[in-house]
Order: C-alpha cells, then sequence, then structure tokens
C-alpha cells in the first residue's frame, strides 16, 4: 500500500538524527501553532504563499536560504567535531561511517542547491527588476511556481533525516556507488527527486530573469547600460539554461537505472558507462559553481562602485570577462577527475582550459582594487565583506591553478587540500557575496538597515573563522589526508583537524551573529529607517525609489541612458524628478497555482516517488495537471491601480526626500 | 474591474508584451528542452555498441515502421501549421478540425511506437537487456512521453477554442504548442537518422 515506506523506516535506533528530526519538527509545530493562534492564516496565504510580487518572493527564497544555512552548517560542525575526535584520542568519535557518508553528502547538497542558490536567485528576484526599471519578472506566476518547487525540494531533502536516510555516495552521487546495487536504500531517491524538483525551480528562475533582462528593460537601457549585478545575473540565467538541462537528464537516467533496471550507467554485464555518469554531471557541475560566482562577482562590483562613490573601473572589461567566463566555464569540466585515466592529452586541454578560465577572473580582480584606488571609500559593513573577499578568494583562485596542474593534481586529488580549495572559493567567494548582498540590499527591500555593529562583528567571526577552520585542512592535504574519512583518522593531523574545529565554532557564532543582526535590526527598526530609499548614496535605479518600493516599484518607469544614471542625475541635480506623468498600473493577481501545485503537489510527487507509492504518485500527478488546466481556462485578470493613487504615493515619497534635504551627488 | 478612460490602450499594450514575452520563455524553454534531448542522444551515441552479445540495431530496427511513424509525424506537423493559418485567418472551425486532424496523425505516430516497442520487449530487447537498449528506449522513449503531453495539450486547446474562441491567451497558446509541436517534429528527424538509420547502418 505505501511502496517500500513502513514504520521501520524511521531510525528509531539511531538517536542523533532521530532527535535532530525531532528538534525540526517541534520548531515547525510551534511556528504552526503561532500562525494559528495568532491568526495569521489568512494573511499568510494572501501576502506570502499565494504571491507572485517579485520582491516578496525574493524574500521567501532568502529565508530559504538562511534556514538551510543552518542546517548545512550543522552538518559541518558535526563532521569536524566527528573528525577532531577520530585524529586524537580514541579515534572512533561518535558517528558511525554509514552516518557520517550521509552528513558529508547533505552538506554539500544543501549548501549548493539550497543555501547559496536560493539565496542568489532571491538577490536576483528582488534586485533585478529593480535595476532594470520594471514592474514585477516577465512570468510573475511562474516565478511563484520556482518559488515553491524550490521549498518542497528543500522539504523533502530534510524529511530524509526522519524517514529512511539520505544517500551515502557524495555531492554528486558518481555511478556506479549510486546505484541499486550499491546503495539499495532511498538514500540516493531522496537526491534525485530533491535534485530534480528544485533543479527545475531553478532552470524555470533562468528563464524568467532572462527574458525580463532582455525584453523589460526600461526605455533607452542598452546592454551595456545594465547595471553589473544585472549583467551577471544575466550570464549566470543562459548559464543555468545550458547545464541545468543536463543534471535534469542525468537524474532521469539514473532514476531509470534504479527503479526499472536499466543499464546506463552500471558496471555490470549490461552494457551500462559510469564514466558517462561522471562526464555529465560535471558537464553540469562545473558550470554550477560559476553560476554560483558569477552573481557574486555582481554583487562586488556594485557594492566595490557605491562605497568607493567612483564609476567601476573597466565597466566593459569586466562584462566581458563575464561573458568570457561564461563560455568559459564549459570547457574545464574534466579537471574534476584528471586521475580517471583520461590520457595525458586530454587531461593536458583541461589543464590548460582551466588556467585559461583564471585570466578573466584575474581582470575581474584588478577591476575592483582599481575602482578601490583612488576612491572615495566610505567604510560599511557590504564593503567590508567585499574586501574580505578580495584577499581570500585570490588565495582560493591560485589554489584552484594549482589544482588545475595535472601533474600536482595527481598528488593532492581526493585530499583535505580540495576540500579547503573548493571552500576557499565558495566560502569567500558566494557566502560573502550574498552576506554582503544582504547588507546592501535589506534597507531596500524593508526599509531599514542592519545593524552595524553586528554586521561588523559576523564578518570578522566568518572571516577569522574561515581562515582558522580551513588554512589547517590545505595543510592536511598537503601532508597526504585524505576526504571523506571519518575513523581511525592519523594522529598526525589531530593538531590540523582541532584548529579546524575551532574555526568551525568561530564560524557558528558567526551564524549566530546573522541571526542577532537581524533581531536587534528589527528591534531598532525606527532608529536604523531609510527615510530616503537611498541609504548608501547609491549608483543603480533601485536607490532611486522609496524603501520599501511599493508593490509596483516605479510610479514612471524612466528612461535610461547609462549604468550609474541615480549617481549622475543626483550629481546633476536632476534626482526625483517631479511633474511626472502619471498614468494606471495593471499588476498581476495573486495565484494559488505556485504554492499548490508547485509546492504542494510537486512536494507529495516527489516523496511519494522516492518511496515508490505508485498509485499516490500517479494521483498527485494527475490533480497539479489538472489544476494546471482549470487554471488555464480562467480568464487573465489584473489589478489596477489608479493613477491619483499611484500619484499620491509617489508625491508622499518626493516630499520625504524633499524633507530630509538631502545634498545631492557625492555626500559626505 | 475597473478601467479609467485615459488608458485602455495601456493594459491592451501592456498583454500584447506579456503575450509576446511569453512566446519568447516558451522558445528559450524549449532550447532548455533540446538540451535534455541532447544529453539523451550523446548517452544513446555512447552506448550504441554495447549490445552485450544481445540484439543489436540491424537485427531490432524496422525501417518502414519508422517511416510510417515520420510520414505521420511530419504531416502533423503541416496539419499543425495550417491550423496556425486558419487561426490567424480567424476561422476557428477549420483551426479545430485541423487540430483534430493532427490528433489523429500524433495518435497514430505513438500507436505505431508502442506497437513497435512491445513487439522489442516481446522478443526479449527489453531496456533491462543492454546499454544500447537502454539508451534507445529512453530516448525514444522522452520523445513518445513528449509527445503525448502535447496530445492532452492539443484536447484542452480544442476546448478552449469551442468554449473561448480566438481570445488572445487562447491564440499565444495556440503559439506555443505549435511551437512545442514542431520542436518534436525537428527532434524525431534527429531520433530517425542517428537512431534508425545511423542503427542500421553500423
Amino acid at each position: 500500500m505505501f511502496g517500500n515506506l513502513t514504520i521501520d523506516s524511521i531510525p528509531w535506533n539511531e538517536p542523533i538524527p532521530l532527535a535532530a528530526f525531532g528538534v525540526i519538527i517541534l520548531i515547525v509545530l510551534a511556528v504552526l501553532a503561532t500562525i494559528t493562534f495568532t491568526k495569521r492564516w489568512g494573511w499568510l496565504w494572501t501576502n506570502w504563499l499565494t504571491t507572485t510580487d517579485h520582491k516578496k518572493i525574493g524574500i521567501i527564497y532568502i529565508i530559504v536560504a538562511i534556514i538551510m544555512l543552518i542546517r548545512g552548517f550543522a552538518d559541518a560542525i558535526m563532521m569536524r567535531t566527528q573528525l577532531a575526535l577520530a585524529s586524537t584520542g580514541d579515534q572512533v568519535g561518535y558517528l558511525p561511517p554509514e552516518h557520517y557518508d550521509q552528513i558529508f553528502s547533505a552538506h554539500g547538497v544543501i549548501m549548493i542547491f539550497f543555501m547559496a542558490t536560493p539565496f542568489i536567485i532571491g538577490l536576483m528576484n528582488i534586485v533585478v527588476p529593480l535595476q532594470v526599471g520594471k514592474r514585477d519578472v516577465a512570468f510573475p506566476t511562474l516565478n511563484a511556481v520556482s518559488i515553491w518547487l524550490t521549498v518542497a525540494g528543500a522539504i523533502l531533502i530534510n524529511l530524509s533525516l526522519g524517514i529512511g536516510e539520505f544517500a551515502r555516495t557524495g555531492w554528486v552521487a558518481y555511478a556506479p556507488l549510486s546505484e541499486k546495487l550499491y546503495s539499495p536504500s532511498v538514500g540516493v531517491d531522496y537526491y534525485i527527486w530533491s535534485l530534480q524538483v528544485s533543479g527545475l525551480g531553478t532552470t524555470f528562475a533562468a528563464i524568467n530573469m532572462f527574458v525580463t533582462i532582455l525584453r523589460g528593460r526600461a526605455r533607452g537601457m542598452k546592454l551595456f547600460d545594465m547595471p553589473l549585478f544585472t549583467w551577471s545575473t544575466l550570464c549566470t540565467s543562459v548559464l543555468i539554461m545550458a547545464v541545468f538541462p543536463i543534471l535534469t537528464a542525468t537524474m532521469i537516467l539514473l532514476a531509470l537505472d534504479r527503479y526499472l533496471g536499466f543499464e546506463i550507467f552500471t558496471n555490470t554485464l549490461g552494457g551500462g558507462n559510469q564514466m558517462m555518469y561522471v562526464n555529465l554531471i560535471w558537464a553540469w557541475g562545473h558550470p554550477e559553481v560559476y553560476i554560483l560566482i558569477l552573481p557574486a562577482f555582481g554583487i562586488y562590483s556594485e557594492i566595490v562602485s557605491t562605497f568607493s562613490r567612483k564609476y567601476l573601473f573597466g565597466y566593459k572589461a569586466l562584462v566581458w570577462a563575464i561573458i568570457a567566463i561564461l563560455f568559459m566555464s564549459l570547457t574545464v569540466w574534466l579537471h574534476h577527475f584528471f586521475t580517471m585515466g583520461a590520457g595525458v592529452n586530454v587531461n593536458a586541454f583541461f589543464g590548460i582550459t582551466t588556467m585559461f578560465i583564471a585570466i578573466p577572473t584575474g581582470v575581474k580582480v584588478f577591476n575592483w582594487l582599481f575602482t578601490i584606488y583612488g576612491g572615495r571609500v566610505k567604510m560599511d559593513v557590504p564593503m567590508l565583506w567585499a574586501i574580505g573577499f578580495l584577499i581570500l578568494f585570490v588565495l582560493g583562485g591560485m589554489t584552484g591553478v594549482m589544482l588545475a596542474i595535472p601533474g600536482v593534481n595527481y598528488s593532492v586529488h581526493n585530499t583535505e587540500f580540495v576540500v579547503a580549495h573548493f571552500h576557499n572559493t565558495i566560502i569567500p567567494g558566494v557566502v560573502f557575496g550574498v552576506l554582503a548582498g544582504y547588507n546592501f540590499w535589506f534597507p531596500k527591500v524593508f526599509g531599514f538597515r542592519l545593524h552595524k555593529g553586528w554586521g561588523y562583528t559576523t564578518f570578522w567571526l566568518w572571516f577569522i573563522g574561515f581562515i582558522v577552520a580551513f588554512a589547517p585542512l590545505y595543510l592536511a592535504g598537503f601532508d597526504g589526508m585524505p576526504r571523506r574519512i571519518s575513523q581511525n583518522v592519523d594522529l598526525r593531523y589531530g593538531p590540523y583537524l582541532v584548529v579546524a574545529w575551532v574555526g568551525a565554532v568561530l564560524i557558528f557564532f558567526g551564524i549566530v551573529a546573522i541571526i542577532v543582526q537581524l533581531f536587534v535590526s528589527i528591534a531598532q527598526r525606527h532608529k536604523l529607517q531609510d527615510v530616503t530609499g537611498d541609504p548608501w548614496d547609491g549608483r543603480t535605479l533601485e536607490w532611486s525609489i522609496a524603501s520599501p518600493p511599493p508593490s509596483y516599484n516605479f510610479a514612471v518607469i524612466p528612461a535610461v541612458d547609462e549604468p550609474d544614471l541615480f549617481w549622475k542625475q543626483k550629481q546633476e541635480g536632476t534626482a526625483y524628478p517631479e511633474n511626472k506623468q502619471y498614468q494606471d498600473i495593471y499588476m498581476p493577481k495573486n495565484t494559488a497555482l505556485g504554492f499548490v501545485a508547485g509546492g504542494v503537489l510537486a512536494g507529495l510527487l516527489s516523496f511519494t516517488l522516492v518511496w515508490s507509492i505508485w498509485w499516490l504518485a500517479i494521483i498527485f500527478f494527475g490533480v497539479a495537471i489538472l489544476l494546471w488546466i482549470i487554471d488555464s481556462f480562467k480568464d487573465h485578470e489584473e489589478i489596477c491601480i489608479p493613477k491619483e493613487e499611484v500619484e499620491k504615493t509617489d508625491l508622499a515619497f518626493l516630499e520625504k526626500v524633499k524633507q530630509f534635504n538631502m545634498p545631492q551627488g557625492g555626500r559626505e | 474591474m475597473s478601467t479609467t478612460l485615459s488608458s485602455p490602450n495601456l493594459e491592451l499594450l501592456q498583454e500584447q508584451e506579456n503575450a509576446d514575452n511569453k512566446v519568447f520563455g516558451f522558445w528559450i524553454y524549449l532550447m532548455t528542452d533540446a538540451i535534455i534531448f541532447g544529453t539523451f542522444f550523446a548517452v544513446f551515441v555512447v552506448l550504441l555498441k554495447n549490445t552485450t552479445h544481445g540484439h543489436t540495431p540491424q537485427s531490432l530496427f524496422d525501417l518502414s515502421n519508422a517511416f510510417i511513424e515520420t510520414v505521420a509525424l511530419l504531416t502533423s506537423s503541416l496539419t499543425c501549421g495550417f491550423a496556425m493559418l486558419t487561426l490567424k485567418q480567424g476561422r476557428i472551425k477549420q483551426t479545430i478540425l485541423l487540430l483534430i486532424l493532427t490528433f489523429i496523425l500524433g495518435g497514430i505516430f505513438l500507436a505505431l511506437e508502442i506497437k513497435e516497442f512491445l513487439s522489442f520487449i516481446e522478443i526479449g530487447a527489453t531496456p533491462q537487456s543492454s546499454g544500447f537498449l537502454s539508451g534507445f528506449f529512453s530516448l525514444v522513449g522522452l520523445h513518445g512521453v513528449h509527445l503525448s503531453i502535447g496530445m492532452i495539450w492539443m484536447i484542452v486547446m480544442m476546448l478552449q477554442l469551442a468554449t473561448k474562441g480566438a481570445t488572445l491567451a487562447v491564440t499565444t497558446r495556440l503559439k506555443l504548442f505549435s511551437l512545442f509541436w514542431h520542436f518534436l517534429d525537428i527532434i524525431w528527424i534527429c531520433i530517425f537518422s542517428v537512431v534508425y538509420l545511423m542503427g542500421v547502418s553500423l
């Protein structure tokens, strides 16, 4: 009746996941109870669950990302603790190997798919329509579908904690280890379906951003008038559209192998080809890391330029560097498996392409440095993250070039050196980037700034924590310590691993500081209020409107002829123009389709697929399709916001700006 | 919904723009779908020779069956194109008729494909029996699944045309559908060349 799902699927005899799952259930119940007692269900439904407002959807993305950051970090500190224990004293630790394997797999999958990706897509959702002067993304309903697909995937992967287990295969689930023969439990199925569901959401989000940017820009805005973050979003969207289908296809094929006994990636006598899996997964997987880092580059560009109060040095060079990376990132995937016997010439080819990709990245670093050089730098939290990034990311990039040399790769592959390298690019690159962006755009979204002191505290805890946690891993890696081991670690790695544990604890306090900063800021929101909508003396369009912006963003869509338009207007004294021609504004209505079909039904469908409950899967799938069809019969309706209301809101905002009496352009 | 006198055109313009965006966005979606197919093609080609001393493409493929399938599908694309032309001229009845014709031709194609699959399975050439057959069934099956979705879509569109007429929303959706249908046609041409023609000539 319920497929493979039985009462014994819950890991009763494993206290750690059981307790963790219990805590999660309690938190969820507490949240649900709070909503019920404060009678907020109606509010939640109309304002959040059915919303098509790109800013609110962006906020949901970021909430998901922060929750998943905590979940992913819990995995990380468990691993660090285990390794510190296993390399000192009794060498056993507290985590059995089969559990440890699930944790490192879940850590990778959660951090990449459910922390970094949603954080970045959330920022894109909030910022890009504002930067290109648009009222919403091109497809608001599809946007709602995307976010709820992502949420469904995130919930599914967390269910694996208490119902069944997660994959023990690492975050890319190499075949044949991920085949039924070697991974008979549902772990890999959780992996497949949570990736499939959230990957679909990511692909839709990319299509949405791509069309929004290409067809929705304000009057006069040419491609080379776009702010850098919009540029990086455009390139990232292209990259997502180019490689996420490969992941989707690979996961379909792996599922066919596992569910129907196909012989595609197997290594039995059936004629499958497991090297094909490794190629396909990295043909997606390497561009994926650029999907994460390119938007972060965009964020740094905005911040460096804003806080140096200077035009970005070499805007065009930076744009071309992003475009170059977009294409080059498709040509380097084989460096993930130099040691798998591709041969000297192939390795040499991919080694060289990998080293080449460091060139446009280096160009960018110089762009940022020269922007700061000679600028009137105003230190604030976002800028501090950007400077921290510049220092640490360069190191991560250089160890990447080392790994690109096949000869070096042979000696350090599969060691902690690799672990240190990719964390060195992803944490100071992506995580610092999204946290910088979070501090930078928070006032735009909520109308008050985040607390500066706690922002600095967060930064220093992360910055120092990162160095303490990962510098020892470089050393351990040089010393030959293999990655993905959990027991009987050689005692000579003990000191490194204990220091790394201390670093992880510092990062733990860094995460606590993020939460504290949020609550302190909410408590002091009146003091930190952003009256003018321009808290940083910004340069691009999003700062020219109120914080938080009205649902339609722009009362009148401005004409744009250069990237730093608002900055130029402020200097020329033409910012905040009055006597606009107001018009009625039509905005899309709320829709339940995204939440019901994209979230609830897709989530239930994927859960039933994990447990092979076929009859339920068919029902959920059928109902989702049916809802979609019924929805298509409804007439498309829009809400009209009359021009009188638009005018009133806009004049009130302009009045506030005047009262604040802001000196225009480059205020000190 | 309230519309003031000054701006009825504004809403219309916005709707037209949204419709154009949908066509563009759907085309982009089709490109991502093309990459999924591309991956399946690559997998098929890699696995083509892994027949594990069992059934080979030469011993299995019946080119005349594949040829009839091709003719049915290409003709259905033609009728689909005619349906779009009549829609443009506002002759909705003809549009529905042509869509029915498209549906029948698509049905013939699907029936022949299922018959081929069953005949393979009957003689033991199951997808589980070799890498080659896994690749074959997943690639051709993926196309078949797409086609089935297209058939359901066609039914929905015929119903919408009959009940709502050629509104902007319905016309846009039909445009998307015809893009989808022609796209599947192109994919099939690739399947016919790479799977069947290349398969038997090995």
